[in-house]
């Protein structure tokens, strides 16, 4: 074993090579050693990352024998039960892809699985952003990318999974032109746009396989580099801690450390994906049989980051207003309108929007590189919780035949539940939330105020047992004094009483509510130091002080 | 490594013992733990032990020739297992995805083991510097935009501003515009598309000039009424001559049920019937699903996507769901050779609503076309 | 202290909580899964007098159907239902039922039944008002149809309740279409003629003998099939996909997130 002292040829030349070309070494200077603070959930953003390397890889695999073509051919390859069967190009070659090539259905299973964790891995991604408050300033614009790219994540799973025109593909198309045609004026203008013609027509294949392959993966690929160089730029949040604050990061270099963790984690990502692609089988297409607009089969759902539009749309009630009588205008299918678009448009624009909606509201317009722990921001991670109990509510429901079947539970009755639970768990998600947040503060203060429990019991003179607490770990402590205050809007009344400008009139006053809600110190961290005999829940309070002063 | 380190090394007597519920000390209840000592060179790097790192240096050494192993035997199963039938086929999946499943998690593991027990433990701080420029630059960027913006004359040329705004407008819309033929050159203009959706083809006739006959799916074959003649049955329907045409069964697909006389309600238009065998329409009418689930003691109709659920025996109405509109009923008769037809196509458009329908089933109460 | 209480605060710990948390929910799943098919009744042919079949009515099939097959409140009349209706409720166990309801489900056949004694009844009842009959042993021969042609009519005519697979899948207000693993040939072909319970019926005249054992040849095939792609997950489709996707995908890479970015401890 040796040290390297020079710079082998190898390295040095391909770089003098291109730094005489292109300067590169003074970038690699500011970044080769660029800090990347470690935990855990810093990470699951990256699992979307590499899920999405791994689409466009086993996808170009995919394409080679891929016919996007919805010309009607009879089946003769060696899946028996469909021989002789009467089948789209599109369809025919999805089988020769699964059955006749060797790896062709592990490489079309990883990029189902792929798609799937894609989608998953942004979910959780966003979640962990959302609770940390890693969205705050100067991180909006990010968040806005991430949306965006959750928003063409689910574009681009609809028009992959329809393209191999197989039963379960073609049903999720057909909601697709239901949904599309209901919409107010557009809708038959639109559907007979995209499918050139009457639904299903010959085109919708080949024309969602260039916006798969293409345009969308493209969009996607230019808004996913500029999420990551803005990542770059902004450097990573970091939770709080010892030595934490926000004028510097802690961590790990970039060269060599957090390079070789990042590689290690898209190996891992890439062995899950393998793995479920050999172990679990996914979209068996040859089961579903060829698309016919007049068939359909029991169970079928779509893909899990679609059920939530599913689910809503079967909890809708029968709702359709015709305008104009019995003219030929004014028309409006609510009961696929309100479900297809509305807790869609709640979703997004609700994500989208809520950093500056915050930051409004709080009057905060600081830099943030710390991230908040959940439960010191209260209302966010109520909103959060109640946003992932609606949004739960609706992709359960989105697979209330399969749960009525496998547990017995009349169809009709999960859809009665579903509708009443769509609306009354989010309210208690945001309410026990709230409560437990406020619990964690609690015992955080408690902690920081008493100590914690050592096990020692002592006896006092007078008989009475306590039990010794000694101060946290310093590590600890500078953890939980990260926490902040959520700021509010200053409402400064002046002499005369009236309030600044801009929190007059209604909005401005329903801003200062919204504000004092919102933000403030609902539980402060030092409220428990130095009184004595408050009640026996106090009675060590004393004591750990004074063992503070022993053991320090 | 643990900051509660000097707590341990304190004299027995001073450090209070652990019990039940309590966190051992140096445990991370809440985030990372600090660095003991610092490398002799740099602050915040801790070099791994030598011992401890030979060691793991083999372990990763294994994990690496595991991999080597896994895409060896990956190459060799391309070879020689075939993909020519469903068995070939899982077993080709099987070893092809373990071994490169396997030669992954190898190299993964390897790497992870490597970082955290050869390499250093780092706790490097860096500064942050505030994202926003200084006043200076941000005066110098606008003074320099503000120069550029006249030396353009883009302000002072109101000609050349107006004139490129009017050039510019017509330019955007060509891709617009370039668009309007993804319908594939419909006859119809693009306001005239609904028309089609009122129309299926139970209203063409066949060459010879007769009513379609209904025939079954899947096998073609046309039905004699007096063979469909067990109550409780169901057959799913296609248009004689149509079998597959995508786009003719998108509309006319139909459920055929029999009845026994006594079960049909008022719902249903009985002159459309033919000795208790009722037609609707397969397609639901909420998003376009084929509503295909028959319950012939209850005679509900469910539709699998949804769930909205039709009474057959009643003129296919709306018992539960999201569906708004009963499913059409299709006008049967039978011909010379008693095998079932068309009498025409629907009153009114099958399938999912949209905004030029109307209320159409009004419009065909008052044209008397239904029950 | 005991061990376990000692061991709770071990680093280790929580990791361990999770994935036994995540066994459990496996376990838990799998069984759920995997409901418990039930035996199936052996077959068999053969004759025996009305009579017979008319004091084993009595003595077990009166009570809900009356005592001349003539249907009471708690049970539908039995004339006209055929031979093979009785063969497909009684040798699969859901008549006699437990309780009268929407929908008898599918059990072990009770103890006095033999085959001898279905063949009894069914020419009893056969002998009420007619109807299908039990079918003869040419139509059941699976080798003889054709899947391809039986999985175009079941795709017609049986996905819609029975799911692609044969998997089964919810009716309306509780009722349910069963799934297809458990039946025999001759199960599912009366099945078809005589539609039990919600089931509509599919007669000979409509669907030939031939296509039911289309159908039947169908059924076999797909039930009978490896799955080339691994577990087949019930082959219900993107409902446990996506339920594997978060609890395996997910859970597996944030356990190797954790432990990529685990902070190493030192024994003291």
């Amino acid at each position: 074993m040796s040290e390297l002292k020079a710079t082998p040829k190898a390295i040095s030349g391909p770089s003098s090579f291109i730094d005489d070309r292109i300067g590169a070494g003074s970038f690699l200077k500011r970044n080769m050693r660029k800090i990347f603070p470690d935990h855990w959930s810093f990470l699951l953003g990256e699992i979307a990352l590499y899920s999405f390397i791994i689409l466009l890889l086993t996808g170009t695999f995919l394409t080679f024998w891929f016919q996007p073509s919805m010309g009607h051919v009879e089946y003769n390859g060696p899946y028996a039960p469909l021989q002789g069967v009467m089948m789209s190009e599109a369809y025919a070659s999805a089988l020769e892809l699964s059955f006749e090539v060797r790896g062709g259905l592990l490489m079309r299973q990883m990029h189902h699985w792929a798609a799937l964790l894609f989608v998953a891995g942004m979910m959780v991604h966003m979640l962990r952003v959302f609770f940390t408050g890693a969205y705050r300033k100067p991180r909006e614009l990010n968040w806005v990318i991430g949306v965006l790219l959750l928003t063409l994540a689910l574009a681009e799973g609809l028009t992959g999974y329809s393209l191999p025109d197989d039963l379960l593909s073609g049903a999720g198309l057909r909601i697709t032109e239901g949904v599309a045609i209901s919409l107010p004026l557009v809708g038959t203008y639109i559907t007979f746009f995209l499918f050139g013609g009457e639904y299903p027509g010959v085109d919708v294949i080949s024309r969602f396989y260039s916006l798969h392959i293409l345009l969308i993966p493209g969009i996607i690929l230019a808004l996913v580099s500029a999420h990551m160089v803005l990542m770059w730029v902004q450097k990573h949040t970091q939770m709080p801690g010892k030595g934490r604050d926000n004028k510097n990061v802690v961590g790990a270099p970039f060269y060599p450390a957090f390079m070789l963790k990042a590689g290690a984690y898209f190996l891992f990502t890439f062995a899950v994906i393998a793995g479920l692609g050999t172990f679990a089988q996914i979209n068996p297409i040859w089961i579903f049989g060829p698309y016919n607009p007049a068939d359909i089969s029991a169970g079928s759902q779509p893909d899990f980051y679609m059920g939530f539009l599913e689910g809503s749309l079967r909890l809708m009630v029968p709702w359709e207003i015709n305008l104009g009588g019995t003219n030929t205008w004014g028309t409006l299918p609510l009961s696929v309108i309100i479900p297809a678009l509305v807790p869609m448009g709640i979703i997004m624009t609700g994500l989208a929007l809520y950093p500056f909606l915050e930051q409004w509201i709080t009057g905060d317009r600081r830099e943030h590189h710390i991230a908040d722990r959940p439960r010191n921001n209260p209302h966010r991670t109520s909103i959060g919780m109640a946003a992932i109990a609606f949004y739960g509510v609706l992709w359960l429901l989105g697979a209330n035949d399969e749960l009525s079947w496998v547990f017995s539970i009349s169809l009709n009755w999960t859809t009665y539940i579903g509708r009443v639970a769509v609306f009354v768990l989010p309210v208690i998600a945001y309410i026990v939330t709230y409560r437990i947040c406020l619990g964690l503060q609690r015992s955080d203060a408690a902690i920081i105020g008493h100590g914690v429990e050592s096990g020692v019991i002592k006896r006092l003179p007078h008989g009475e047992f306590i039990e010794i607490h000694t101060p946290p770990a310093d590590d600890i402590e500078a953890h939980m004094r990260g926490k902040e205050a959520v700021p509010m809007v200053p409402v400064l009344v002046d002499s005369a009483g009236i309030p600044p400008k801009g929190m007059r009139g209604p909005i401005g006053k329903l801003r200062a509510r919204m504000s004092r809600a919102y933000g403030g110190e609902k539980i402060p961290l030092d409220d428990g130091h130095g009184h004595d005999g408050h009640g026996d829940d106090h009675a060590a309070i004393g004591t750990g002080g004074d063992e503070k002063s022993i053991t320090h | 490594m643990t900051d509660n380190e000097h707590e341990i090394e304190q004299p027995e007597s001073r450090v209070p013992k652990r019990v039940i519920g309590t966190p051992a000390p140096g445990t991370s209840m809440l985030g990372a733990q600090e660095a003991r000592h610092d490398s002799d060179d740099e602050p915040g790097v801790i070099l791994p032990d030598e011992v401890k790192a030979r060691k793991a240096e083999k372990i990763v050494a294994l994990c690496f020739m595991v991999t080597f192993a896994a895409a060896i035997a990956f190459l060799v199963f391309y070879v020689i297992l075939p993909v020519d039938s469903l068995d070939n086929t899982a077993l080709s999946n099987l070893a092809l995805g373990g071994t490169l499943t396997l030669a992954l998690l190898g190299l993964a593991s390897g790497i992870v083991i490597w970082v955290r027990q050869l390499m250093p433990k780092y706790n490097l701080v860096q500064e942050r510097h505030p994202m926003a420029t200084d006043g200076e630059t941000r005066g110098y960027v606008e003074e320099t935009f503000l120069k550029g913006a006249n030396e353009s004359g883009f302000v002072k040329r109101k000609m050349l501003r107006r004139t490129l705004l009017l050039a510019s407008a017509p330019l955007g819309l060509l891709p617009l515009v370039l668009l309007r033929d993804l319908d594939n050159n419909t006859p119809l203009p693009a306001s005239k598309f609904h028309t089609t959706l009122r129309h299926t083809v139970w209203g063409t006739k066949t060459k010879e000039g007769k009513n379609l006959r209904l025939v079954v799916e899947g096998t073609g074959q046309p039905i004699r009424a007096a063979d469909f003649n067990s109550p409780g049955g169901i057959l799913s329907v296609v248009p004689e001559g149509y079998e597959h045409d995508l786009n003719a069964l998108a509309k006319a697909t139909l459920i055929l049920i029999k009845f026994r006389p006594e079960e049909i309600k008022g719902g249903v238009n009985k002159n459309w019937t033919h000795d208790g065998i009722v037609a609707y329409s397969k397609i639901c009418t909420h998003v376009g699903c084929p509503a295909a689930l028959y319950e012939q003691t209850t005679h509900h109709i469910l539709c699998p996507c949804h769930q909205s659920t039709f009474d057959a025996a009643d003129g296919a109405k709306v018992i539960f769901g999201p569906a708004a509109r009963p499913l059409p009923q299709l006008p049967i008769a039978v011909d010379e050779q008693g095998y079932l037809i068309a009498q025409g196509d629907f009153a009114v458009p099958p399938g999912p609503s949209y905004w030029e329908r109307g209320d159409a089933e009004q419009l065909a109460r008052e044209e008397g076309k239904s029950a | 202290m005991s061990r376990i209480t000692a061991r709770r605060r071990h680093p280790l710990a929580r990791y361990a909580v999770l994935i036994f948390a995540l066994a459990i929910f496996g376990v838990g799943y799998t069984t759920i899964a995997k409901f418990s098919r039930p035996a199936e009744a052996t077959l068999a042919t053969g004759q025996d007098p009305v009579a017979e079949g008319k004091n084993l009515f009595q003595a077990h099939c009166s009570s809900c159907h009356g005592l001349s097959a003539e249907g009471t409140s708690t049970g539908p009349t039995l004339i006209g239902v055929g031979a093979a209706a009785v063969d497909f409720q009684v040798s699969s166990g859901r008549m006699p039922a437990a309780n009268p309801g929407a929908q008898a489900p599918r059990k072990p056949t009770a103890p006095w039944v033999t085959p001898e004694k279905i063949e009894a009844l069914a020419a009893y009842v056969q002998s009420l008002g007619g109807g299908p009959t039990v079918p003869e042993e040419k139509w059941l021969d699976a080798s003889l149809g054709s899947e391809a042609k039986g999985g175009e009519l079941f795709r017609a005519n049986c996905i819609q309740c029975h799911n692609w697979a044969g998997g089964g899948g919810a009716l309306t207000q509780g009722k349910y279409a069963p799934a297809l693993n458990a039946p025999s040939e001759k199960q599912i072909y009366e099945a078809m003629a005589t539609g039990p319970q919600a089931m509509p019926v599919f007669n000979d005249s409509t669907i030939t003998p031939e296509q039911k054992r289309d159908i039947i040849a169908y059924v076999k095939g797909v039930r009978e099939q490896t799955d080339p792609g691994g577990f087949g997950l019930g082959r219900i489709g993107p409902v446990t996909e996506g339920l594997v996707a978060w609890i395996v995908g997910i859970s597996v890479l944030a356990l190797a997130a954790i432990w990529i970015t685990a902070k190493k401890r030192q024994k003291p």
